[in-house]
């Protein structure tokens, strides 16, 4: 396996995603690592290659982005949109994410060792997020499809307007969004937690864990609600 | 948009190079911010009788070739005040020991068009159209010395890209304020002050901000129970920034719509819009880094 270093202090940032994007699938560099990324944005984004880029330090907005097939890990915290529009493959936070983390992932892995702010999962499309802290308000808003696991706590209206995404809380949520609802957990849930949690290399018990989805009452319209929800 | 920096030192030796450590944070914002920029910097304060303002002549009919000697003879002559004045190009720092109502009251009515950008004993003002590092270089920002600064980056929205609308805002004395984002309720804010005596430079919507928590801090409030007010009753997206003689202090709003991040070691607390502002910091890879929270008060003590 080939590895290659990118240094962001001597080098330029679209000249590594032009090679990511262009030049690595003829090549058999299946490693790469990124140095002194000092906030950037963009940071390996839009890749579609089975590769591991290892990013070492803090990353700007939008790192991972559209990701397809490969793994990105972030040794540091992520600025806004972290692993936004990822469509496979995996995004690995170690520190705290910004705003709107994995925000409409059609699917893959984003995980986040430490807290992630606002928005977190918003509008997700089926793709599954993992938050080892705690996330802040309207998270999951309007999630549609996919599988959020918190394991600290939620700020306000957590899964408002949900449709048929599923989130796993551990700790407690400052409040529920509209049409959200916390419901029992089935077998099914337990394993499908189990298996999100292992893969995070997180060894919570998913008994200690709720589920919160849609009540769908918002699906179809109702005139006598008088915008009451 | 808009880009916000803000430094504080804890070790004296750090004060000599405040300056020097803030210019790259605040070019490092120059995407989020390249019409304008402007910094308020704290040093120690002048006794208790004598004031300084910091004055802009950019708006006056000489701009850089204003007189400002002739200012200073004309302080003499009219109201036998002496002044000391630090002059760079279009701005000038003029100290001297009288009440400053007086010394601006003059101003105005010889100098219309000279702008006072701040007043007090212990800040010191700069803001100018242009790149954060053309402005950094035309005031030789890498020179300042000081215990705390807040800085600003501008991309305009809500008013006219002039200098009087440039980042940091003043109220008071020794008070600024720097904003990104937009308030929606800034008119409403303006007609609640008005009737209370207070006078706006300009049309923009930081202004009213700042106006509003200084008049709270002046009314008595503390500065957390002026930032709670702020919280009840500016409406709109915002990070600020604020700077007094001993602290810096920011909130942001509830949706945290406005980015911000802090990186605080035994030697400093830096604060930025994104982190690329501050990955130059000394030591910065052992700084504890987080993201303020919204609708949370963060107050250091300089």
């Amino acid at each position: 396996m080939e590895r290659l270093s990118f240094d962001l202090a001597s080098s330029s940032l679209s000249d590594m995603n032009r090679f990511l994007h262009t030049e690595l699938s003829a090549d058999d560099t299946r490693h790469v690592t990124v140095l002194n990324p000092d906030g950037a944005h963009n940071i390996a984004v839009g890749l579609n290659q089975p590769v591991t880029v290892d990013v070492q330090g803090h990353a700007g907005y939008y790192a991972g982005g559209m990701n397809k097939h490969a793994r990105v890990v972030i040794h540091g915290s992520a600025g806004t949109g972290v692993a936004e529009n990822m469509m496979s493959g995996t995004v690995h936070v170690k520190g705290f994410a910004s705003n709107g983390a994995g925000a409409t992932a059609h699917g893959g892995l984003l995980v986040i060792d430490g807290d992630a702010g606002l928005r977190c999962g918003i509008s997700l499309k089926g793709g599954d997020i993992v938050v080892g802290g705690s996330v802040g308000s309207f998270s999951g808003f309007m999630a549609q499809a996919g599988r959020m696991v918190i394991c600290g706590n939620a700020g306000d209206a957590l899964g408002d307007s949900l449709y048929e995404a599923v989130i796993y809380l551990r700790g407690e949520a400052k409040s529920l969004g509209a049409d959200a609802q916390f419901e029992d957990m089935t077998d099914a849930d337990y394993s499908a937690l189990a298996e999100l949690l292992s893969k995070a290399g997180l060894d919570h018990d998913p008994k200690s864990f709720k589920r919160i989805a849609s009540a769908r009452s918002l699906y179809h319209w109702n005139a006598d609600a008088n915008q009451e929800y | 948009m808009c880009g916000i920096v803000g430094l504080l030192v804890k070790t004296p030796a750090l004060k000599e190079r405040l300056g020097e450590l803030m210019v790259p944070m605040l070019i490092g914002m120059t995407e989020r911010g390249p019409d304008s920029a402007g910094l308020a910097v704290f040093a120690d304060p002048l006794s208790e009788g004598e004031r300084k303002l910091s004055l802009y002549s950019g708006l006056t009919e000489d701009g850089a070739d204003f007189n400002w000697h002739g200012l200073t003879h004309g302080l003499k002559a009219h109201l036998d005040v002496d002044a000391k004045i630090d002059i760079k190009h279009n701005h000038a720092v003029l100290a001297f020991r009288a009440a400053p109502e007086m010394v601006k009251r003059w101003l105005r009515e010889h100098h219309p068009l000279l702008h006072i950008l701040s007043t007090g004993r212990t800040i010191d003002l700069y803001k100018d159209i242009g790149t954060p590092a053309q402005v950094a270089d035309r005031y030789d920002f890498a020179s300042i010395k000081g215990s705390h600064l807040v800085g600003h980056t501008r991309m305009a929205t809500e008013s006219a890209v002039t200098p009087d609308r440039a980042h940091p805002f003043t109220a008071g004395e020794d008070f600024c304020l720097v904003h990104n984002g937009s308030l929606s309720n800034p008119n409403g804010i303006r007609r609640m002050l008005q009737p209370h005596g207070i006078h706006f430079d300009t049309d923009n919507d930081t202004e009213a901000a700042c106006r509003f928590l200084e008049w709270r801090l002046r009314e008595g409030d503390d500065l957390e129970t002026a930032l709670q007010a702020g919280f009840e009753e500016l409406d709109g997206f915002f990070t600020f920034l604020m700077g007094t003689p001993d602290k810096l202090a920011l909130i942001r709003d509830p949706f945290a719509c406005k980015p911000a991040v802090v990186a605080e070691n035994d030697d400093y607390v830096a604060i930025a819009s994104e982190f690329r502002s501050l990955a130059h910091l000394p030591d910065i890879k052992n700084a504890k880094v987080f993201e303020p929270a919204p609708e949370e008060m963060y107050v250091w003590n300089a």
